[in-house]
């Protein structure tokens, strides 16, 4: 028998992979993605895997490996897939020597998104074929398939994942690894150089191709028809298939493994045996659109929400009326996320707060800078749009406007799409001050390496990009480096910079304090009898301070991490430093 | 068997996921389906965290539904209360005597419960340990959650032997013995 595993879909993604012969990987982090370039490192004996600076480069790395002849996936979180879309749209035209896979990963419910969109609305639009699993074991055995549809269609393919899924853990059966010849580059300049006379006949095989597949989808061994009780029979995919088999083990079902494009003919059938044909799709109503638009009879949204994750539950109760007694959940107290004892970002934000300073933001933990008590983020859009969107300020409202504006922005960020901002603002004549928050990694998603930490996804050492040398390069004259807990030179320097009628830009720098290779020696304790109990202490919101019941505050010595923010803001020399 | 429900909740950095790995091991090793599913990104920065397990011959969806767990394990009180609702008549809270301010509590937007666990122990067999402090005497609070861990293991399907075989393959090497020991703690109280 061969060996099973408990694995994570993107684990058991990065098997897939690996089982398929992939040589070459490229991501960027994004939650829910992140870990499937994680894991493909353990597999670095036999394909190469690479953090790249963002999704764009991350899929153009794909393309080209894929150009070359061997076989090759690019791995990202939805908003991500905006970001690839330019050459994902052309890639389509292109088509692929060695198979390209790309997993997108949703977020439905937002657990760690700024947005709730769907893939499979993008992916026909650059009418490109996806894949959805719904359990481990298929996430692997359809990231294996994808690249053979690939190759057998001459197109790239998209995995579709959510975070149920990707962050779940099933039960995976491991195969070895297949390798796949790599395939000869013959130079093909029709096929490969999209301008518009080469284009404009590939638009032409790419619209055949898709018809081709949608037949084909017809006979696929992916899309599955259960046929039991026929009164109601549900048309589904994914990780909602799993609350269709909870909540209504004798419907009939129509389970889709490849989404779009969807098999006509077999849902027609389908539809003409059942009594009540009911959508069950999270997100927007994409093949429910498309089935009613075909003139069959379905119901979708009426029943159920654009908005979240679904359940069996929301089964029962919207589609079977069956009303469940349970307990309503209790009212107490949210516990949104917030940022970590001793984090630098907390300091940083403090003195922003202290100067009633606006922060435009990016994404990153520091966007829980707009979390109260900081409550200093105003805005948050999209990777880089810290720097872009003050300097839309600027043109809009003047430069006097943005004298009491920074934008903010994490390193890892900086390096995604950060460095285009900052170079329109240098040629476009911006004044704004920049604050990059440089904690020497990708934090909110882990803590990955990129392009300015000097080490690679493979762990081995590298050329780190200098982001004080970028930023002097490209004509910035005022450029600081300085620690992110020296609060006296930090207000100092952001007062001049903010004042200043040019453009700045102010590196804090300070590790993230979930780095393993950062080691705290000291704690930061109180004493109570020095105690005036102003509460200046607790204005950052560390979360290891809490107010005692006569005003006075408490530190807890597990959370804390003797960053001595706290010290540094207590005026009567009630905190003391001692060794943890 | 009929699938088993379990849940674990907490706040983000009290080491769910390991506790996680560990039930999901423990599944597995007595030959079960399994499914877990957990939360990470953002959430886990402090934030009210919950994973799921099931087990049992097939188990179709990641998630437990409200009213179906079979054991609630909490690292922090208001946490218990959050999601105490999952919990089966008939199931048993296993809850870290703790509590841990949120933001909202220390801010004063929000006041932190009184009774909470007086209040939950009129409705449910409730499973009680101050398992920092315990933690703490053994020389390593960080293992608190596998103390309350052991507290709980005696409400599911496995012998104590399977437990300690899977925490030694799950848990770091180094942090063998510590784990163990405190597994053992919980699991006899």
């Amino acid at each position: 028998m061969k060996e099973k595993k408990i694995m994570l879909g993107n684990e058991a993604i990065a098997r897939g992979a690996y089982e398929a012969g992939v040589k070459v990987s490229a991501a960027y982090p994004g939650t829910p993605s992140t870990e499937i370039s994680e894991n493909m490192v353990q597999y670095k004996d036999s394909l190469y895997c690479e953090w790249s600076p963002n999704e764009k480069v991350a899929t153009e790395v794909a393309i080209g490996a894929s150009i070359s002849g061997v076989r090759s996936m690019a791995s990202m979180k939805h908003v991500g897939f905006n970001v690839a879309a330019d050459p994902l749209y052309t890639a389509a035209y292109i088509g692929v020597n060695g198979g390209m896979v790309m997993i997108v990963a949703d977020d439905p419910g937002m657990y760690s998104s700024q947005n709730e969109q769907d893939t499979r609305q993008i992916a026909r639009a650059a009418q490109v074929p996806v894949l959805e699993p719904s359990d481990s074991a298929e996430a692997k055995e359809f990231t294996k398939l994808a690249f053979d549809y690939s190759e057998k269609y001459d197109t790239p393919v998209i995995v579709r994942t959510t975070t149920r899924l990707a962050h779940s853990q099933g039960l995976v059966e491991l195969c070895d690894r297949v390798e796949v010849e790599d395939k000869p580059y013959e130079k093909n300049i029709a096929k490969n150089v999209m301008m518009p006379g080469n284009a404009i006949k590939r638009h032409v095989v790419v619209e055949k191709r898709m018809k081709d597949m949608a037949e084909d989808a017809n006979s696929m061994d992916i899309n599955v028809t259960e046929y039991n009780d026929t009164s109601i029979g549900i048309i589904t995919s994914g990780i909602p298939y799993t609350y269709v088999k909870e909540a209504m083990p004798n419907a009939s079902v129509l389970k889709l493994g490849m989404v779009h494009p969807l098999p006509r003919k077999q849902i027609e059938e389908f539809a003409s045996k059942v009594d009540r044909l009911i959508i069950f799709e999270e997100l927007e109503p994409v093949i429910e659109e498309q089935v009613k638009s075909w003139g069959i009879k379905a119901e979708g949204k009426e029943l159920f929400t654009l908005q979240g994750e679904y359940s069996a539950t929301m089964l029962r109760k919207n589609l079977l009326g069956i009303k469940q007694e349970t307990k309503a959940a209790a009212q107490v107290p949210a516990r949104p996320p917030i940022l970590c004892p001793g984090c630098p970002h907390r300091s940083v934000f403090s003195v922003l707060k202290k100067l009633k300073i606006h922060a435009a933001g990016d994404i990153g933990c520091y966007t829980l800078g707009a979390v109260a008590p900081l409550s200093v983020v105003d805005t948050t859009i999209c990777m880089g749009a810290s720097i872009s969107s003050l300097h839309g300020m600027e043109k809009g409202k003047g430069s006097d406007y943005v004298r009491d504006w920074v934008a903010v922005i994490g390193d890892s960020t900086f390096m995604h799409t950060g460095m285009n901002s900052l170079v329109n603002m240098v040629y476009n004549q911006g004044t704004g001050t920049v604050i990059i928050l440089d904690n020497s990694t990708t934090g909110m998603t882990g803590h990955q390496d990129h392009a300015a930490t000097g080490k690679t996804l493979q762990g081995d050492v590298t050329k780190a990009v200098n982001i004080p040398m970028f930023c002097k390069s490209i004509g910035i004259e005022h450029v600081y480096e300085i620690n992110a807990f020296d609060l006296p030179e930090l207000e100092k320097r952001i007062k001049e910079e903010v004042a200043r009628e040019d453009i700045s830009v102010i590196i804090t720098k300070s590790p993230c304090v979930l780095l393993k290779s950062n080691h705290f020696t000291k704690k930061c304790k109180p004493l109570s009898e020095e105690c005036k109990k102003c509460g200046a202490c607790l204005k950052p919101g560390c979360p290891a301070l809490t107010k005692n019941e006569d005003g006075t505050i408490d530190i807890d010595m597990t959370m804390c991490n003797g960053c001595g923010l706290c010290r540094q803001l207590c005026k009567f020399d009630a905190i003391e430093e001692v060794d943890a | 068997m009929e699938t088993r429900n379990i849940m674990i909740v907490g706040v983000g950095g009290q080491g769910t996921l390991l506790t996680s790995r560990i039930l999901g091991g423990i599944a597995i090793h007595g030959g079960y389906d399994v499914k877990l599913s957990e939360v990470h990104g953002m959430a886990q920065r402090g934030g009210s965290v919950v994973t799921f397990v099931r087990y049992g011959d097939k188990v179709a969806e990641p998630i437990v539904e409200v009213g179906q767990a079979d054991v609630l394990i909490a690292f922090e009180r208001l946490e218990a209360l959050r999601y105490i609702h999952y919990l089966k008549k008939d199931g048993v809270l296993v809850v870290n005597d703790q509590r841990m301010d949120p933001i909202t509590v220390v801010t004063g937007v929000a006041e932190y419960p009184e009774h909470i666990l007086e209040d939950m122990e009129k409705e449910h067999k409730l499973l009680k340990v101050k398992a920092m402090e315990e933690a703490k005497k053994l020389g390593n609070s960080r293992v608190f959650n596998i103390i309350v861990l052991g507290l709980a293991a005696k409400h599911m399907d496995f012998t104590k032997e399977d437990w300690l075989e899977v925490i030694k393959n799950t848990v770091p090497p180094k942090t063998v013995e510590i784990n163990l020991k405190a597994f053992e703690l919980g699991y006899t109280l």
